[in-house]
């Protein structure tokens, strides 16, 4: 496998020849170069669209018709490929096909590098993908999939019309919504048994003598499989490629981050810094806060004390949602001093470490608040810790308990538990969010505790100017005549989240 | 009830080893596990397992010639024989291969039916107990099965056997069967799978419209078996306990049909109601579709009794079964070890000669020659026969496929 920004290689056939169809096997690895830049933001906006995929997936039923305006617009916020032709118009201001399609090949290639590594990890790139692929092949139309197919070598024999004529009834009977009509329009494929499990196991199709009779539109079932086969072979030989790339120093650090990335903003740049005064934060907490950040706040507040973790995971938080150093100093002096430590000590302890969440002492870098996936996947709390996710790391009786005592309703503590036995904290804490506010749908996809606070606020109108920092997808939008300047500050950005990942792994 | 001499259990110490020096079909046994040679060291890497004496279970036992698997058969005496998968590595040698590169690689695809899976809608026995009442069961699940795995899946090369106490396996040979991933297993067992839930559910059969090709196929197998089956013998209708069960299964709203009770013109008059159709299918159904352990069939290192091996509590023998003799097969008149190794003691007089004959020929051969005419004195004669057909089945077809393929050669 070459690797892009290795060796260069002359593309002989025209653009239209290289894309020709919206969707592809990712067969073969794209042979060109690229700049550092788009390698990142390829990789972090093809990983921004997988994870929407994986949350959208968990919220609403695959293929309905709330998933698939949810997925469209993902697709079109982060530039995909989706439907159109190649030939067609460029969107006013907007990517062309060409590049939509030519991102698609990059950035699946580059993920593919840092799924390889782990079995965890390779079942989640290819399960994203495949719901990728599924939605995507379905918004085909007849003739765009058949051409897919045959691009793609997939020869199912059709079965003749003699055929189809005397087994007619039995098609009819075997395959849904289909009657005499459509069976002799429709085209119908003999695939092996093998190739359509899934139609087998639910018994969805006609077998005989070890051949599936799948009409035209259920192939999409078969050539998932497929997909799934290749890409699961193609993974493992990339594992065996690893080691050489992972030797490249530029892009060494890039790949082992993007396994635990968390792709949104950082909340480092505090742009409501001052507005919150300390009288607020208890009433905040109960209003504003998500779950982990009101269990420390009272936590805080009966023992007048935290350990270490819970300090900087709250700490973090409170930095992010607008306190200054001096603010914060006072405000954890406060309620040391209630307790077991007198002020000096605090002066001489614990201030330092304050200040160090500041970035004013020591390495002097301006730590950034966690996102949901560090608090959930590093340093599980301890007896007498109360940092982490409670949806996470409590019991679950004891976060029943919790949610009852801050007057979750019964059926709503179902639907957090239920998500949460399936592993989907983050869905839980937005439900939580949800039956705080008494909204139906959040209107965000939760990953960050000061994106809860945030918009939180927005819900509820406060009274603080809360800005949001420019999407990176939206700014390479704004400029298509000078697709320079936007990419520099995208490499910016993009090099900020990269840079701020290193925290993700340092311990403090 | 499978009545076998008491004494079985008690004499299998003395029984087991006459058996696996003079009756068990060796050659026929190596012929079949090494499906013509064609993959290298397919034997060699063959999982068996051992239960010996006392309950102690051996695993990872595996052999690189017939000889050796004789020898060894002989000197541990197994009360049970199971068999595993082909593996990337010879078993025996397992623990000297690098963590994780030991696999299984292929296995034949099996079944496996036991009479307690239906004990909630058979009346005539329950658990370990088999009837031949109850035996019809087997045949339907049979029935159904076979024409399904032949018809549906293409399949050519399968080996069914009584299990020697309450069921049957049915062991899928071809090729292509051995070399189905997990996935593909369960994908098969399902599709044959119409009995959904255990004892909490009530209506374990819920069919919907259209009726699928396959369901109609196993509702006329059925049908043919219901009235002499349900109603006769097993007596469903008999008495108020087990009629109610029967109505447990209807929809309410079906009660209020003036539906006649007596026993026989409950289910003729379905070709009054046509809307009912379905309904008492599902009932048919639920009495008499085989159920089949998903499990067993899904997985690709999964162990199951061996063929020709005994069963120990009833000390009869896992015989092969022939198809075209279904209707008249009796798992009460399977040979018992003890049968079989009484029959050997029997003398027979034009043998004397041919001793002799033998004698002056190589020890082995005529150690062969001699356990090819014992098994051929006893009951167990007519089943090694059924095996041998089957293997000659799967030669026939691996000459065949080699034809073609040298054929494809030649042409350029």
């Amino acid at each position: 496998m070459q690797f892009p920004g290795r060796r260069k290689k002359v593309i002989g056939s025209s653009q239209n020849d290289l894309y020709d169809h919206c969707l592809q096997f990712y067969g073969q690895p794209p042979l060109e170069n690229i700049s550092l830049t788009e390698f990142e933001t390829f990789a972090v906006e093809r990983l921004k669209l997988l994870k929407s995929v994986e949350n959208i997936g968990v919220s609403y039923v695959k293929n309905s018709e709330q998933y698939v305006k949810k997925l469209d617009a993902e697709f079109s916020s982060l530039n995909f490929p989706l439907r159109t032709e190649l030939g067609d118009r460029r969107v006013q201001g907007g990517t062309s096909e060409y590049e939509k399609r030519r991102k698609d090949h990059i950035s699946h290639f580059i993920l593919r590098l840092a799924y390889c590594q782990t079995e965890d990890l390779r079942r989640w790139f290819i399960q994203q993908e495949m719901d990728l692929f599924r939605y995507r092949f379905g918004e085909l139309t007849s003739k765009h999939k058949t051409d897919f197919l045959h691009k793609n070598n997939l020869k199912y024999e059709t079965v003749s019309a003699e055929e189809k004529k005397s087994l007619k009834d039995k098609l009819i009977t075997s395959s849904y919504g289909l009657s005499g009509i459509t069976v002799e329009e429709y085209d119908f494929y003999k695939v092996p048994f093998q190739d359509a499990l899934d139609l087998v196991r639910t018994r969805k199709v006609y077998l005989l003598a070890g051949n599936a009779y799948i009409p035209h539109h259920e192939i999409v079932t078969i050539v998932l499989n497929d997909f799934r086969t290749r890409l699961s072979k193609a993974l493992a030989m990339t594992a065996r490629s690893l080691p050489a790339v992972q030797s490249d120093e530029r892009l060494q650090p890039l790949l082992s981050h993007l396994s635990h990335a968390y792709v949104g903003q950082d909340y480092s740049i505090q742009k409501n810094m001052g507005k919150i005064s300390l009288e607020q934060i208890d009433a905040l907490s109960g209003k504003s806060f998500p779950l982990c950040m009101r269990h420390l706040h009272k936590a805080l507040r009966e023992n007048h004390h935290l350990r270490h973790g819970g300090r900087m995971q709250y700490g973090l938080f409170l930095k992010g949602i607008g306190l200054t150093l001096d603010q914060a100093l006072q405000f954890w002096r406060s309620e040391f001093v209630k307790g077991k430590v007198d002020a000096d000590k605090f002066d001489k302890a614990y201030a330092y470490s304050v200040r160090h969440m500041f970035g004013k002492e020591g390495k002097r870098t301006d730590y950034t608040p966690y996102s949901c996936m560090k608090v959930i996947l590093s340093n599980p709390p301890s007896q007498g810790d109360y940092h982490g996710c409670p949806f996470r790391h409590s019991d679950p009786e004891l976060l029943k308990q919790k949610l009852q005592n801050y007057k979750v309703s019964p059926s709503g503590i179902n639907q957090i538990l239920e998500l949460v036995k399936g592993m989907h904290y983050q869905l839980a804490c937005q439900k939580y969010f949800e039956l705080t506010h008494n909204v139906e749908d959040a209107g965000f996809s939760l990953n960050h505790p000061n994106q809860y606070f945030t918009e939180s606020q927005k819900l509820l109108g406060g009274g603080l100017e809360i800005k949001k920092e420019v999407d990176m997808s939206q700014r390479s939008q704004e400029n298509p005549a000078n697709m320079t300047r936007p990419s520099q500050a995208n490499s910016k950005q993009a090099h900020e989240e990269m840079g701020d990942l290193d925290s993700f792994f340092q311990d403090e | 009830t499978a009545g076998a001499p008491s004494s079985a259990w008690a004499c299998l110490p003395d029984l087991l080893p006459l058996y696996y020096r003079r009756l068990f079909p060796f050659s026929q046994y190596y012929r079949w596990l090494s499906y013509g040679g064609v993959s290298k060291n397919y034997f060699q890497n063959r999982e068996f397992s051992f239960t010996l004496k006392d309950d102690i279970y051996v695993r990872y036992q595996s052999f690189t010639t017939q000889n050796e698997l004789e020898k060894e058969m002989q000197k541990m005496v197994p009360y049970k024989i199971d068999i595993g998968a082909v593996y990337s590595h010879r078993p025996s040698q397992h623990n000297a291969v690098k963590s994780g590169t030991f696999q299984a690689l292929e296995k034949e695809l099996v079944f496996d039916i036991d009479m307690t899976d239906y004990d909630d809608v058979r009346r005539c026995c329950s658990a370990a107990d088999i009837c031949s009442k109850c035996w019809t069961l087997m045949t339907i699940a049979i029935r159904i099965l076979d024409r399904a795995l032949r018809e549906d899946f293409g399949f050519h090369h399968l080996l069914w056997v009584y299990s020697g106490r309450r069921g049957v396996h049915c062991w899928v040979c071809d090729d292509a069967a051995r070399k189905l991933s997990v996935a593909a297993r369960s994908a098969v067992a399902e599709y044959l799978s119409l009995i959904k839930g255990g004892e909490e559910t009530v209506r374990k059969v819920v069919l919907s419209d259209p009726i699928h090709p396959f369901i109609n196929h196993s509702l006329s197998v059925v049908e043919r078996y219901f009235c002499q089956y349900a109603i006769v013998e097993q007596d469903i209708l008999g008495s108020k306990e087990s009629v109610d069960k029967v109505l447990a299964l209807l929809p309410e709203d079906i009660l209020s049909f003036p539906v006649v009770l007596s026993q026989y013109q409950y289910f003729t008059s379905r070709y009054q109601y046509q809307s009912n159709f379905t309904i008492l299918s599902e009932i048919m159904l639920q009495y008499c579709y085989p159920r089949l352990d998903v499990n067993v069939s899904k997985g690709v290192n999964h162990l199951l009794k061996s063929p020709f091996s005994i069963h120990p509590k009833t000390g009869r023998i896992s015989v092969p079964i022939d198809l075209k003799e279904l209707n008249t097969f009796d798992p009460f008149e399977v040979p018992t070890i003890s049968l079989i190794c009484e029959e050997l003691e029997r003398p027979r007089a034009d043998e004397a000669e041919d001793d002799d004959v033998k004698d002056k020929e190589n020890e082995q051969e005529a150690g062969e020659r001699r356990r090819i005419r014992d098994y051929k004195r006893t009951s167990l004669a007519k089943y090694v026969k059924v095996f041998d057909r089957f293997l000659e089945a799967m030669a026939r077809s691996r000459k065949g496929e080699m034809l073609q393929k040298s054929d494809l050669q030649k042409d350029f």
